[in-house]
């Protein structure tokens, strides 16, 4: 299977002046995975390990320091970032951004909004750009009534629409979603996440979807990843990552959800123990990030960095000691 | 824990308005909730419902443009509204406390941490200086915050959002007080840390029989953490009961879809099912009795028919003249999205 997005030791490091010498703040750091074309993947991490670091190096809006992003198997990180936005690919890969009332321009209509995005992407002009906006409008259920509206005049399940209109109007391979339901409510949240559900069908997208809402990964998504400061530790179908997490870290995750996951292995005992992450300031490379915090951190997790490995059936591990995983069973 | 106390805070009856350009807003209308010592209660609904209209009314720190145009506020038995609200300046920040939504805009930018615990000191206590410091780093371990020596000189900019959250729960626990209202406090923090901070608070309020009041949207935390359960819909209270039983068996038809659109629990994305509509226009003359009427899959004439806060079974009390049977299905409703 040919992947659409491909990411091969990614990193991206910056610098960070202290008393006069330079250290590196390791914000994504050796990254590896892939995005098949029609996929959902999961995104999911603490704030500060790096998500939003991971998204602007694959959006093209920040230039790696290291490593590669191939999409349809051209090098993107070779484009600068500054020149993405002229760029062919650009309307190829696309994002919807986390807080629909801080995203959108206050002096903007819906219309207008979705129409600028017509006018770049498209290249669209005049009566055609005019009806392709409707269209778009059409496809996330914006009723053509609330285009002539402005952002403080639309709801949040409206503006969240408006969000999704401009990112898809190019009908991009890849919309990368950065947790585009955190600032909804719950009963909204449903709609908006069928209406996603939906257009990754009809428009035949792949999607990288960030979120903090492990269950709403959980059912969005076809695989996750799992990270922790700027790595990750653990990726594999969202189903057996959650019912089997291998990585101390993913059953922490888990454990955390209030009410646990039914049927899942993770339990109160895999809660992480001690307080703050450790520094993503030069990290020693030979040692375990999570150690302090591992409820399970053994000796030898101070003396090696421990790298992804294989552990079958799709699944990968970051851990010298993962819990064993048990054959998973569907339902 | 079971809420074997007497009751602590006692709010009968009240109603809540907004004067705006725009019309008068009726935030909250014949609003009554009971916390007991020790217990937790939940009081969770949409954004705009009125949790935070309640909960900063119960505080006496309403914005001014809010009136108390009936009902009353009771804490052990003494009237909060009386003498100005004179009563409600002693007992608050000592007696009854508050965390905040976001902690980061709470706190004092430019105060070190340690100086904001000891200025709630400084109002409730005749501690001396020394003895408040002492308290205050005492506070911050109590927060279990590593360290709380260094801790106490730190500006709230140097913390993780975490360690700020725990920062105003030692805010708020300074003085013991009896009644804690936590308005939304996880929400922007990490699952992992959330975790951390409701254990802890659960913890305290058991080991003080602090009776506490947890505002949030997230039906999940709420059903892990809770006594009691309390829903609003547009200023009203629609249902409140026990948590199990409410889950087990919603009575209101709000309650059943709030708990049909929550992802906790559910095996697939269909499973969802949205609630039609939105919260009607609170500025509104012509608001039918039952505020949910016009979202309601199963009005009736009956509805537009005065409506109160009836006993179902216990205590677990809905306010719907057609509430669902107690043999009511358990299951999630297969409904087709909205």
């Amino acid at each position: 299977m040919s992947h659409l997005l491909e990411v091969i030791g990614l990193k991206r490091w910056f610098g960070v002046k202290k008393g006069g010498e330079t250290r590196q703040l390791h914000a994504v750091d050796g990254i590896d995975f892939h995005i098949a074309p029609g996929e959902t993947v999961g995104l999911v991490g603490e704030s500060g390990c790096g998500k939003s670091t991971l998204v602007r190096l694959l959006t093209r809006t920040l230039d790696p320091s290291d490593g590669q992003v191939r999409f349809r198997n051209h090098d993107l990180g070779l484009i600068r970032a500054r020149e993405m936005a002229l760029h062919a690919q650009r309307k190829d890969i696309q994002m919807v951004f986390q807080d629909p009332t801080d995203s959108l321009n206050p002096r903007y209509t819906a219309r207008q909004t979705i129409a600028e995005s017509v006018r770049l992407l498209c290249g669209l002009r005049g009566a055609e750009a005019a009806a392709r906006v409707e269209e778009v409008a059409d496809w996330v259920g914006l009723p053509q009534a609330l285009l002539d509206r402005y952002p403080h005049q639309l709801s949040g399940g409206q503006k969240a629409r408006v969000g999704i209109a401009r990112a898809i109007v190019s009908r991009p391979a890849l919309l990368v979603l950065d947790e585009p339901t955190a600032a909804l409510d719950v009963s909204v949240q449903t709609v908006i996440l069928q209406l996603l559900d939906r257009l990754k069908r009809e428009l035949d997208m792949s999607f990288l979807f960030v979120s903090h809402d492990l269950n709403v990964v959980r059912l969005l998504c076809d695989r996750v990843l799992v990270m922790y400061l700027g790595q990750v530790v653990e990726s594999g179908p969202t189903d057996a990552v959650f019912h089997a997490p291998a990585h101390p870290y993913t059953r922490a995750l888990i454990a955390s959800l209030p009410g646990g996951l039914a049927g899942g292995q993770a339990t109160a005992a895999d809660l992480l123990v001690g307080g703050d992450p450790q520094s993503p300031i030069d990290p020693d490379p030979n040692r375990c990030r999570l150690l302090g915090r591992c409820p399970r951190g053994l000796a030898p997790c101070g003396e090696t960095g421990p790298v992804l490995r294989d552990l079958g059936e799709g699944r990968q591990v970051a851990c010298l000691y993962p819990a064993v995983v048990q054959h998973h069973v569907r339902q | 824990m079971s809420p074997t106390g007497k009751t602590l805070l006692e709010v009968d009856r009240l109603a809540v308005e907004f004067r705006t350009r725009s019309g008068t807003v009726r935030a909250l209308e014949d609003v009554s909730l009971a916390l007991a010592e020790g217990e937790t209660v939940g009081l969770v609904g949409e954004s705009g419902s009125g949790k935070s209209v309640l909960s900063f009314a119960a505080m006496g720190i309403q914005d001014p443009a809010a009136r108390i145009t009936a009902g009353s506020l009771r804490f052990a038995g003494q009237d909060l509204l009386a003498g100005k609200g004179a009563a409600m300046k002693a007992l608050r920040g000592r007696e009854m406390a508050m965390i905040f939504q976001n902690p980061r805009v709470a706190l004092n930018p430019i105060r070190p941490v340690g100086k904001q615990i000891e200025d709630v000191l400084a109002r409730h206590t005749d501690l001396h200086p020394a003895a408040r410091r002492a308290r205050a780093v005492e506070c911050l371990a109590e927060v279990r915050i590593p360290d709380p020596e260094r801790r106490y000189a730190a500006y709230p900019f140097e913390l993780s959002g975490g360690m700020c959250q725990r920062v105003m729960i030692a805010i708020a626990l300074a003085c013991k007080p009896r009644l804690l209202i936590a308005d939304e406090p996880t929400t922007g923090l990490d699952v992992t840390t959330q975790a951390a901070i409701m254990r802890l608070i659960s913890e305290l309020s058991a080991e003080r029989r602090m009776a506490t009041l947890l505002i949030t949207h997230d039906l999940g935390l709420a059903r892990e953490y809770c006594d009691r359960i309390a829903v609003m819909h547009a200023g009203h209270i629609v249902e409140v009961g026990p948590t199990a039983g409410l889950f087990a068996a919603p009575r209101h038809p709000y309650t059943e879809r709030l708990i049909a659109a929550t992802p906790v629990g559910a095996n697939s994305l269909d499973e969802l099912a949205a609630i039609d509509g939105n919260l009607p226009d609170l500025r509104r003359d012509d608001l039918p009795a039952c505020r949910f009427a016009e979202r309601c899959p199963q009005r009736a004439a009956v509805c537009d028919a005065p409506l109160a806060l009836l006993p179902a079974e216990g205590s677990h009390r809905v306010a719907c003249h057609l509430p669902r049977k107690v043999a009511h299905s358990l299951e999630r409703k297969h409904v087709a999205s909205a």
